[in-house]
């Protein structure tokens, strides 16, 4: 692991005591967001995400499968994440550790719990054929908050997503049928302050990260807390508060970009 | 299994129109990534690959140290979304052996005694993939090398020939690898056409054998040219007066 | 103002003739002509051919004052991070300290950035750093950056100009560690605009007129000049 300065954590410190970050934002304040889709040819739905300098890849892939014995009339779906060793000098190949993992799960229940993917309507023989889709997360540069833009892409990914019946003989290629989804902010917490899109520099010094899902609403779908600090009560109405508002933001920015 | 497509016809126009000797379209760009000391992103044909090159730095595990120079650890991926059928993530055995043939053609040309017990990293993720993904990885890795500051003796540089249809040709596309009779991915460096990957499989006679190699390195000094232009592109303008 | 260009070369483009001059840094010799090893900016002299290096890891020469953080505190000494190709060794002796073996945490320890000295690179490149100097300390309080180490010698300035331009016009302390670190120390509206600075020289390091227009940079942004 790269070490960190204390030199440098003294001063981000500093500078929340006096109300900043070492970039100039707000807390409550985003990166800039880039969002390109249809990035992969051999995906049947991809996109490329940009939050700040942090990049993400999300593909898309779908196949025939069985269902889960369960869910008989339901299609199958399935998250991965690589926290590939190009991304930072900090990241060994090898199986996934438990970072990529989480982000995995994390993505993967944000889409599942939500229903994102109308999986009913994933069905081609009951209990013997259903559509299976793989979404699979590829990190290209990390540079903090991969939870948001992993989120991110995935979602962009989906929304542009073709079933390709055509391919398996089912008949015409059709959109992946979809809900509306919730978008993922994640905030962290350092020196008592809540801060949200962590840059690196603040992750690398952050006491503990919170991941908040929200819909049009405004209601909550999924929640992630993680390392090994606290959070008080009005620090998590901080966060969600910062969710919803920037979640509707994210929203419009990712619909105006799949042409919705 | 064989197709009965005709991969080419009797006017040596292949499926996507190109000529025996043409190469699909290439586009490279260099210092592409924030994190990494040098990258590069390519497009060649319906290919996109991804490197990033982190280096010189310490080389773990202690025990793989070389006391007398750097050792080269190039590692091939492919993304689980870059094929027509989703790839497991994950190194596989092809990508293994992809990865160990790169690192020793990239030692042929970088500097490696200035760097004693350090580890050069050339991490090449193929995020599409369409036939000649080895020779696109280690072009492009030679980009990322150069952009990362790491000392060479010259840009590596790879391009593929092939056998379809009883006809040489140069740069095979997807259905002609798939396809044709033969496939012989080489890499040279351009300043002295010395090979430091070469690879075949398939069926060639001598003759078939030698015109392949030779529009192959051809091939390779095509590319070398659109790579050289994408580095000094990248920071010819930052050399420019107001 | 006339055009002018410094010329960028890359790797395995001819140079020159080892007849005609020599061989300096960032360049090697194949059948007597002289040929780039690396992207870099061309330097010729009537003498010499070197090439300074656009990018690439600090290489590190013996005297050069650098910044460091700290790795680990080992038994006789430390393993510290000086942004070069391999950590360099900080002996318990090279330090203005008593320390006993085994005591090396309670004076240095994981994180601490210090200002070192290199001071010695043997024939496998191991480094070994030393505090032992009247001008070498640990560092408190301020800000680090990291910029590319081919970048210092442009943010010094020729005898230190370019940070004297800087320290004229804004109220602050800076130290430039040859190995690209780089500490500010002040209020933080000052720290700030020293960084915005630097990074804007790292960015037009290779161009000509850049200390004119830092210098109108600070001269407008300036609210105290000493």
């Amino acid at each position: 692991m790269t070490v960190v300065p204390i030199i440098k954590r003294d001063h981000i410190y500093k500078l929340a005591e006096q109300g900043k970050r070492v970039d100039g934002r707000n807390f409550d304040e985003y990166r800039k967001i880039e969002i390109e889709t249809g990035v992969v040819s051999k995906a049947e739905g991809s996109a490329r995400v940009k939050i700040g300098n942090t990049q993400v890849m999300a593909g898309i892939k779908m196949n025939v499968g069985e269902p889960y014995s369960d869910s008989p009339d339901s299609g199958v779906m399935t998250t991965a994440a690589e926290l590939i060793p190009l991304a930072s000098p900090d990241f060994e190949s090898g199986p996934p550790r438990e970072n990529a993992i989480e982000l995995a799960r994390v993505v993967d229940r944000g889409v599942r719990e939500s229903e994102v993917i109308e999986l009913d309507e994933l069905c081609i023989e009951p209990g013997e054929k259903v559509w299976v889709v793989f979404i699979d997360l590829h990190i290209l540069d990390y540079d903090g908050n991969l939870f948001d833009a992993a989120s991110l892409a995935a979602l962009a990914a989906l929304s542009t997503a073709k079933v390709p019946a055509k391919r398996f003989e089912l008949g015409d290629d059709y959109p992946l049928p979809l809900k509306e989804p919730p978008i993922s902010c994640t905030s962290v917490k350092f020196n008592n302050v809540v801060a949200i899109d962590p840059s690196l520099d603040e992750e690398e010094i952050a006491d503990a990260r919170l991941t908040v899902a929200t819909d049009t609403n405004g209601d909550i779908r999924a929640m992630q807390k993680g390392l090994n600090g606290s959070f008080t009560r009005e620090e998590i109405q901080k966060v969600i508060k910062a969710s919803i508002d920037n979640g509707r933001e994210i929203r419009k920015q990712l619909y105006k970009n799949i042409g919705k | 299994m064989k197709s009965d497509i005709e991969l080419i016809d009797s006017n040596g126009k292949r499926l996507d129109g190109r000529g025996p000797e043409d190469l699909r379209p290439i586009k490279i760009e260099a210092g592409v990534l924030h994190r990494a000391d040098g990258s590069c992103y390519l497009e060649w044909g319906g290919n996109k690959v991804l490197v990033a090159v982190y280096g010189p730095r310490e080389a773990i595990p202690r025990h793989s140290q070389n006391p007398l120079r750097a050792i080269v650890n190039a590692k091939y991926n492919m993304a689980a979304f870059s094929v027509e059928d989703r790839k497991r993530p994950g190194p596989d055995r092809r990508s293994r052996e992809i990865s160990k043939v790169i690192s020793e053609a990239l030692e042929r040309v970088i500097l490696t005694e200035q760097f004693p017990r350090a580890a050069i990293d050339v991490n090449i993720e193929v995020l599409d993939a369409e036939a000649g993904t080895r020779c696109a990885g280690l072009t492009a890795a030679g980009v990322a090398l150069a952009d990362a500051g790491i000392p060479m003796i010259d840009i590596p540089v790879s391009c593929a020939a092939g056998k379809i249809g009883g006809h040489v040709v140069a740069d095979l596309g997807k259905e002609e690898d798939n396809f044709g009779d033969a496939d012989l991915p080489v890499a040279i460096s351009p300043r002295t056409d010395e090979v430091i990957l070469l690879q075949m499989d398939g069926h060639l006679t001598l003759d078939e054998f030698n015109k392949a190699f030779d529009l192959a390195v051809k091939g390779c000094h095509v590319v070398s040219e659109i790579q050289k232009k994408a580095i000094l592109d990248r920071y010819q303008s930052a050399s420019e007066a107001e | 103002m006339q055009k002018e260009k410094r010329k960028i070369v890359i790797p395995s483009q001819v140079l020159g003739d080892i007849k005609s001059k020599n061989a300096g840094r960032g360049t090697f010799v194949e059948n007597g002509k002289i040929y780039s090893g690396i992207l870099g900016v061309l330097n010729e002299n009537e003498r010499y051919i070197n090439i300074v290096p656009l990018k690439g890891r600090y290489d590190p020469s013996i005297g050069d004052e650098v910044i460091g953080v700290v790795e680990e505190a080992l038994g006789s000494g430390w393993l510290v991070n000086i942004n070069a190709s391999s950590p360099a060794l900080l002996h318990q002796n090279e330090v203005p300290w008593r320390v006993d073996f085994g005591d090396t945490e309670r004076y240095l320890n994981h994180g601490d950035c210090i200002k070192a000295k290199i001071l010695s690179i043997d024939e496998s490149k191991k480094l070994q750093i030393t505090l032992n100097d009247r001008n070498l300390y640990k560092i408190n309080g301020g800000h680090l950056i990291d910029v590319e180490p081919s970048r210092v010698p442009r943010i010094i300035g020729k005898k230190g100009s370019m940070l004297s331009l800087i320290m004229k016009y804004i109220r602050c302390r800076i130290f430039v560690g040859q190995n690209g670190r780089i500490w500010v120390d002040g209020d933080t509206e000052s720290i700030e605009k020293v960084l915005q600075t630097i990074y804007k020289i790292e960015d037009e390091s290779t161009t000509f007129g850049l200390t004119n227009r830092i210098e109108e940079m600070l001269k407008k942004d300036a609210k105290d000049v000493r």
